[in-house]
This record gives C-alpha cells, structure tokens and sequence, in this order.
C-alpha cells in the first residue's frame, strides 16, 4: 500500500560515526581502608585483599548526592573534550542509586551543568550502565539526535549497603565516572556486543522492596545483596566470551589492544576474564579495584580516566571495555581512547 | 571410557594445585576444601569450572555447596561422567 500524502518527512541524518571525546572522573575525598571496614564485619584485611583485591575505596559525604559527582565527573569531561556545555545535545546517567522514583538524576545534571534544555535521562543497567549508555550515545550521534552526547557513570553504593554484611560491605563504593561521545569521521567505537539474563534476577538483587517500608515502618531498610559465587562464575564463564566477541565486532585482534577495562567487579574476576581472554602479558589492564572498589557504572569511566592520567595508556590507542552485573546484564565494545 | 575415582583424584589434584597453590600430596580423599585445605569460595569456583572441563561433568551452583570433601567431588565427577 502507498502513502495517501504527498508530503515527505524530513530524513534524518546523523554524523558518519562516533568517539570518545574527552572523558573525567570524580573520587569522593574520603578514604576508607579495609580497616575501617573491619571495624563492622566479622573479616580481616587480609581477607578482604585476598578475596578481592580492594586496599582501600573512596565513600562520598553523607550530603553528597549522586548528581553532585555525576557533574563534578562531567564537568571534566566536558573541559577535555574541548566543547562548552551549551554544545551538548543530550545527558545520559547511569546509575541504580538516584533513589527518587523522578525526576531523573540526569535532568538536575543536566541543568547543573549548563546544558539548557538539552534531552536528559537515566538508565538502570546497573555495572553494565556506563557501556549502555555508550552504545546508546553513539546511535544518537550517528543517528542524528544530538551532536555531543554526556555520558556518566555514578554511583552512591553506600546507600544500599548495609556496613555490617560482609559479603558486600568491604566491595562497593562510591564515585563518577563520563565521556563526551561526539561526531568522528573515521570509526572510533566499535559495535557493541550487549545483553542481559533475567532468569538469575536473584544473583544480585536488594533484600525488599521500598514500600515495605510504607507498611511496616520497622521493615528492614532494602540493601543489595549478592550470590558471590553465582556471579564470579559468571563473569568468568560468559563475559570473557561476551569481551571476545566484541574484539570479533571490531575486527580488532587481542594484541591491537591499548588497554583492557573491565568493569571493576573484583580483582579475581579480572584477572580471571585476562587468563580467559589469553591477553598478552603487556597489553595494561585496569585494576583501579584495588584503590578505589567496586563503583558499579561508575567503574569503567573512572579505571579509563586514572591510566590516561598516568600515561600507562596512549591516546588514540584501543581499549576493549565491559561492564556486567545486576540483571544480569552486560556489554562491551572497542573504543579508541581520547 | 568412564575413569576411574584414582583417576579423577588424580586430575583433581592437578587442578586443585594449579588454582589454589595446594601441594598434590596433601589432596586426598577425606580433605575438607575449605578446612583443610583451606580453599575459599571464589578458588572453589574456579576449580568446579576446571572440572568440568576437564571431566566433561556439569556441576551445577547448587550442587557446589555439598562438595565438603574432596571425596565428595571425586564421586559426584564420577557418578556424573559414568
């Protein structure tokens, strides 16, 4: 059947491909060694490093919010990239701790960071969020929805942590984590190989709902809770096949590698994804985990920033990303860094 | 051909000692994982991974927490790859 219209719509165009412009992170200023985390676990530091790498993580203010990090982290971002907030066409945070049901996290971001009335939203795809949020920002831009894309990765976990579980209290962490995606003419972020299983909704998940809490005032406040081992098996298992895939995607070989950023789950999960992986013994890999925890979406953004600033990696070299958690849901992509 | 429990002792030990730094010798039969041989939960992962591979068994999440013992391993292995 034809169109009854003679009129035609407008085609919309976007640039031919897209990149990582500049990128910034935010860490809360105070340190929290596993010491301090000892002082409400049953555990030892010892056994905190020995299971997963942490020395010590950063914990945000009591005061200080999620947007308060999302724009400090962003801010930078944008500073490197080079643009001036006025330019960007659209605001993307992931996270799972804005704890308001609305407005979004990413409007007050957004507003704060001078971005007018630029399109801004939040994602939930927990650790795999930041990786979202960058297959999503280079769609809008080669797609033609906005020219310079804000993506950020933050993440407030002390708010769902209960500090005496000691399965959880000595992992997470605070901290933000962005990229400005803009326009490129050579291709600069690969395809991104992405998912999620819902039937291990229980693998990480939190211990009630909030409303419970609107019926039984004395309900137990929600905190996250995890089945360790369901999710390092996991990890190792399935995301070091999702990572080689993505490496296929790109056509890019192991050894073409800058860097390797996986999300900072655990430092045994890492090192275990590098033995699956079979990566070369020179390429760098993040292992932020040790001095900063496990940030969630926030971890990717904030791993890249800290070996850029170290100059452990070049810019325009490659890096191969992925995020996976909660959902469980994962993804990962090649990315030429700033 | 299903492998004998000496066998899959055998190739158990290998794994044990390659993941977790456990001498071959102290991997016996009535070793506790976790007491005795003092292997934590996530290396205990990293070995039913390894297992299963190398006997071709599943070992289902579930099922890793009766594994007590390193006998209790070798029979599941066995009973699963008869």
């Amino acid at each position: 059947m034809t169109s009854m219209s003679a009129a035609s719509i407008t085609p919309v165009t976007g640039a031919p491909f897209a990149r990582i412009m500049g990128v910034g992170s935010y860490r809360p200023a105070r340190v929290v060694t596993n010491a301090e985390i000892c002082e409400l676990i049953d555990s030892s530091q010892e056994w905190i490093r020995e299971r997963s790498g942490i020395e010590e993580r950063r914990f945000a203010a009591e005061d200080e919010t999620v947007a308060d990090m999302a724009v400090a982290a962003a801010s930078k971002a944008i500073a490197s990239a080079g643009i001036t907030p006025d330019q960007i066409g659209a605001v993307i945070v992931a996270t799972v701790t804005h704890l308001l049901a609305t407005p979004s996290a990413a409007a007050e971001v957004g507003y704060r960071l001078g971005a007018g009335n630029a399109p801004a939203f939040d994602i939930s795809a927990a650790c795999a969020g930041f990786c979202y949020g960058l297959s999503l920002a280079q769609d809008m831009v080669r797609g033609g929805s906005a020219d310079y894309v804000v993506v950020i990765g933050v993440e407030k976990l002390t708010d769902i942590v209960d500090p005496t579980d000691r399965s959880t209290a000595f992992l997470f962490a605070d901290g933000a984590g962005a990229v400005v995606v803009g326009p490129s003419t050579t291709p600069a972020i690969g395809p991104t190989v992405w998912g999620s299983d819902g039937s291990h909704l229980d693998a990480i998940t939190m211990s009630g709902r909030y409303e419970d809490l609107r019926n039984e005032p004395r309900a137990e406040y929600p905190h996250v809770v995890m089945q360790g081992q369901v999710v390092f098996r996991w990890a190792v298992n399935e995301m070091a096949r999702v990572a080689q895939e993505a490496l296929d995607a790109a056509g890019i070989k192991a050894t073409d590698l800058s860097a390797f950023i996986p999300h900072q789950a655990n430092l045994r999960i890492v090192d275990a994804m590098v033995r699956a992986l079979k990566l070369p013994d020179h390429i760098p890999v993040a292992r932020d985990i040790v001095k900063s925890g496990n940030t969630s979406a926030a971890s990717v953004p904030i791993a890249m920033d800290a070996m850029l600033q170290a100059g452990q990696i070049p810019s325009g070299g490659l890096a191969l990303l992925i995020g996976f958690g909660a959902g469980l849901a994962f993804a990962a992509q090649v990315v030429e860094l700033p | 051909m299903a492998q004998t429990e000496q066998e899959i002792l055998a190739g158990l030990a290998d794994i044990v000692n390659e993941i977790t730094g456990v001498a071959v010798a102290d991997i016996a039969t009535e070793k506790s994982f976790t007491d005795d041989l003092d292997i934590d939960s996530l290396s205990m992962v990293e070995v039913v991974m390894a297992a299963e591979e190398k006997f071709g068994v599943e070992i289902p999440d579930e099922e890793v927490k009766n594994l007590v013992t390193v006998g209790d391993a070798v029979s599941y292995i066995a009973k699963a790859s008869a």
